[in-house]
């Protein structure tokens, strides 16, 4: 069985894989084919978000730290890629690296400073400095970022292989392939000894700091490799759409990131994944009914919110923190309840998911959020 | 010389400004731990809700007293907003903290659509008195009367939430509960009617800043609400949550800033602003009020 | 016709079957006792065995990721369950361990906000309070952050003492107070428990033989020993093994019972 479970992953990583090759069609969830290139596009959109939220999680789920402001890291790597690209004559994957490097020494920098506040405090300084970004982007120094309108990547500057709608085979497994490492590494992380001490720091850093360890020092490795992976998904996402644009540094980003992360799971296996790819998927779909005739039909007073995918999106956030507190792993769980009842041995997913752990009492206005 | 007194009062403005945003997410979060994030939608639907009045209740206008109207009906949205959203999404999640973020966190995704559903994407005109348009001249500088309007109104209610606070028995219970909450409970005290009722003052002080930053801007849009909520979470976090002195100092302390920095290089005022924040939570991460030993009021 | 037998007066407050659940370790693991309508019943044992949790399970004080079953009945009424301020409006008054007094008010306003109608449906009794209490009435624009542990601890009485209540909850009120002032703290309370019955948490013995008149002692979340005050204070054995003072001896049989 636990062979069976193991592989389970690796099966569906190749099932994606060979996805491209499939011409099935599933009306209603997606426009067109499998192989067709609008679904492959909605696909590695899906893949990526996926990805980010288990970068998120990271830091989120599995060390207890809130931060409003990863958006920061995210379009550290679109905006740096797009920049560097337009700029100067290296070609792509040279810029995505020294994209992907600036985004992880700015994580450097700004998240020593940030972390040595907890809980609300970290919350504000980290938004604070997203701010500043969204802020830059906006404000279009040098006319480096195109402000309002982004800056399109070129499609002169990029290799053949990736340029032309027939080609969106091949960013989608570029997204696939960042969706892997995502989750390769935050699960390599979690079996290891470096990922018990980030869950013991999330629960209580008291007893970390009793043995020795610097939580501090680990709250900064978790905090740069959270933004380094949400700067390579940066990168992977400006191939995707073709550019970068102000919504990445968006404070919007960062709060969906964490419903993503909620509505998966925190700090479970594949929750954060789950979540990201779902809301990335129910954001475009949400936007294509919302335009659709079936809507335009309803009156105004209906047809208007509903055309707002974020509308829906946030209502029902809000539905699920209050009847699924661990997301969808809230489910699997009651799946398992119901499963122990009939007398089968299933395992549980881990319990430890920060919304479930209802807290103290908090002492005063002492760090509210985030417990780290 | 009259570039300072400009650069002061019109400073001074914004930190009348960003202290209406705050005091009434200090309180909450000082009160009720709530760090919430649809405040916002409170300051959005001030300005809305004004722009409505203007143009659709009979009696309400951009001149005058009908605009005096006008922007009452928008600060009696903002607290009425509060208080629903308190008592509906709120309340059922008492003493669990994290689960209250987020829902505030759904509620801002979820409003912020709502209004552009309703009103759009774009910025829309805001209806204003003529003669918060003109300048009055102070000491030789030319200071525009919406920035005076601002400093006006959040002196007015930094005295007025004063007084509350001294001098009412309300303001007696929210004071000990900004300390000790539990202990309030243990005296049979209810405290969770503070809770609304402190909802409902931040409520209704964002709206009149949403009013306001109408005046100042001339425009509304969805987004200004969110723009504007996160230098009042800046300002809370320097002034230390709970304190209605630490917000009004830590709002004079970044308008300020902002603005002077701004003038001698644009965007480099937010950057400040930032930083300001950064090294005062690395020095004293309770806050400005930690320094006085007192937390509330 | 002959006289009816004299029934045993109801108990004011019965716990039955207290059991506590903090963060996965259980803290409570089943504790009965009563409560009787007079004098004081004195909580004992050791640190951490779970007298305060006790108290504060009693009161509805217990932080939100708390497991608590087991019933709580005050005068025959079952109030588990019930929100802390309800709990106390039926007439508990509550002096915590950290005296729960607000520093950032003065020491009339901690009065001022105690106040509310007593069980006997009559206003604050300032009266009684600055009689017993005149040094608090002298500082009564004081904040009270400034006020010493002792002078604190008297605001902390004060406040209970202000409404009428059934029964008084007081949490280790000696603790940290130099001894003329445990001496204060000891005549205020024994004046007190003449008026209302008061379950005490003390581990100053001589208070507690001073001011107790029923003993339940708690070892490792259970109840131990209960009985009178006077006989566990006279077997002095059985006073060292439970609550862990007088001089080593080698233990007897029967301390080995208990444990």
């Amino acid at each position: 069985m636990t062979r069976l479970r193991r592989a389970l992953p690796l099966a569906v990583l190749l099932a994606f894989a060979a996805l491209p090759y499939s011409a099935v069609n599933i009306p209603g969830v997606f426009d067109g084919p499998l192989n067709s290139p609008g679904t492959l596009q909605l696909l590695a959109i899906c893949l990526v978000f996926g990805g980010l939220a288990t970068g998120y999680d990271l830091m989120f789920g599995r060390t207890g730290l809130l931060s409003f402001g990863h958006a920061l890291y995210f379009a550290a790597g679109a905006y740096g890629t797009a920049i560097l690209v337009d700029r100067t004559g290296w070609p792509l994957w040279v810029a995505g690296v020294v994209a992907i490097a600036a985004g992880a020494l700015l994580a450097v920098l700004l998240g020593a400073v940030a972390l040595r506040t907890n809980g609300i405090a970290f919350a504000m300084v980290t938004l604070a400095f997203a701010q500043v970004g969204a802020v830059a982007v906006a404000r279009n120094p040098g006319h480096l970022t195109g402000g309002e309108e982004g800056i399109p990547l070129d499609g002169a500057r990029l290799p053949a292989g990736l340029v032309g709608v027939v080609n969106t085979v091949n960013l989608y497994w570029i997204a696939l392939a960042f969706a892997a490492v995502a989750a390769i590494v935050v699960h390599r992380i979690d079996a290891s000894p470096f990922g018990r001490v980030l869950a013991a720091v999330r629960d209580d850093d008291r007893r970390v700091a009793v043995i020795g360890l610097n939580p501090y020092r680990f709250r900064l490795l978790a905090f740069i490799t959270s933004a380094t992976l949400a700067a390579t998904a940066g990168a992977v996402y400006v191939l995707l759409v073709g550019g970068a644009s102000p919504h990445v540094a968006s404070s919007d980003l960062t709060l969906s990131l964490l419903v993503m992360v909620v509505l998966g799971g925190p700090g479970t296996r594949w929750g954060p994944m789950l979540g990201g790819a779902l809301f990335a998927f129910l954001d475009n779909r949400l936007t294509a009914l919302g335009s659709s005739d079936a809507v335009a039909g309803l009156p105004g007073v209906l047809s208007r919110p509903l055309s707002q995918p974020l509308f829906i999106l946030g209502s029902v956030f809000i539905l699920a923190v209050y009847f699924f507190p661990n997301g969808l792993s809230g489910v699997k769980a009651w799946m398992s309840t119901i499963g122990r009842a009939l007398g089968s041995r299933r395992r549980s997913s881990p319990a430890s998911s920060v919304v479930a752990t209802v807290p103290a009492e908090p002492p005063h206005a002492e760090a509210g959020v985030g417990r780290s | 010389m009259t570039t300072v007194i400009l650069l002061v009062l019109t400073g001074l403005g914004l930190s009348g400004l960003y202290f209406l945003v705050a005091s009434g997410l200090s309180l909450v979060f000082g009160l009720a731990d709530v760090l919430n994030f649809a405040h916002g939608l409170f300051l959005s639907i001030g300005a809305y809700a004004t722009w409505w009045a203007v143009n659709n209740l009979p009696g309400a206008s951009a001149e005058g007293w009908g605009f005096v109207l006008a922007a009452l009906v928008g600060v009696a949205a903002g607290a009425a907003l509060a208080c629903v959203v308190e008592l509906v999404l709120i309340r059922a999640l008492y003493r669990r903290p994290i689960q209250q973020v987020l829902v505030t966190v759904g509620l801002s995704l979820a409003g912020v659509a709502l209004l552009q559903a309703v009103w759009g994407a774009d910025s829309l005109p805001f209806p204003r008195p003529a003669w918060t348009q003109r300048v009055t001249r102070v000491g030789g500088a030319a200071v525009p009367n919406a920035g005076l309007l601002l400093i006006v109104a959040a002196a007015a209610v930094l005295v007025a939430l004063l007084v509350l606070l001294r001098f009412s028995r309300v303001g007696l219970v929210i004071r000990a509960g900004v300390e000790d909450r539990a202990m309030v409970t243990a005296l049979g005290i209810d405290v969770r009617r503070a809770f609304t009722l402190v909802f409902a003052i931040g409520g209704a002080a964002a709206a009149l800043a949403g009013v306001l930053a109408g005046v100042s801007f001339g425009a509304v849009s969805p987004g200004q609400g969110t723009s504007l909520l996160i230098f009042g979470f800046i300002v809370v976090v320097i002034g230390g949550l709970g304190s209605i002195t630490g917000s009004a100092a830590a709002a004079v302390a970044v308008g300020l800033v902002q603005q002077f920095v701004n003038y001698f290089s644009p965007g480099l005022g937010d950057i400040c602003v930032v930083a300001l924040l950064a090294i005062v939570l690395l020095i004293r991460p309770r806050g400005l009020a930690s320094l006085s030993g007192r937390v509330a009021a | 016709m002959t006289a009816p037998s004299p029934v045993p007066a109801p108990a004011l407050l019965c716990v039955d079957d207290l059991r506590v659940r903090i963060g996965g370790s259980s803290i409570v693991h089943g504790v009965s006792f009563d409560v009787p309508a007079t004098g004081v019943t004195v909580l004992l044992g050791r640190n951490g065995v779970g007298k305060t949790t006790t108290l504060k399970a009693i009161l509805g004080l217990l932080p939100a990721g708390a497991q608590i079953s087991g019933a709580v009945r005050l005068s025959g009424t079952s109030i588990a369950g019930e929100p802390t301020h309800r709990r106390v409006r039926r007439g508990l008054g509550y002096v915590p361990e950290d005296r729960g007094v607000f520093g950032g008010l003065t020491v009339s306003e901690n009065l001022r906000l105690a106040e509310r109608d007593g069980v006997n449906g009559r206003g604050p009794d300032y009266d009684t309070v600055y009689a017993l209490f005149p040094e608090l009435e002298r500082r009564g624009r004081q904040r009270a952050g400034t006020l010493s542990g002792g002078q604190q601890q008297m605001v902390a009485i004060a406040r209970v003492l202000l409404n009428s209540n059934r029964l008084l909850l007081i949490d280790e009120p000696t603790k940290g107070l130099a001894p003329r002032v445990v001496t204060e703290v000891a005549d205020v309370l024994e004046r007190v428990a003449a008026q209302v019955p008061i379950l005490l948490v003390e581990q100053n013995l001589a208070v507690v033989r001073r001011l107790g008149q029923d003993a339940v002692v708690l070892a490792s979340g259970v109840i131990v020993h209960t009985g009178p005050i006077t006989d566990l204070l006279a077997d002095l054995e059985l006073t060292r093994s439970l609550l862990g003072v007088g001089h080593h001896q080698k233990p007897s049989p029967r301390e080995a019972g208990v444990l």
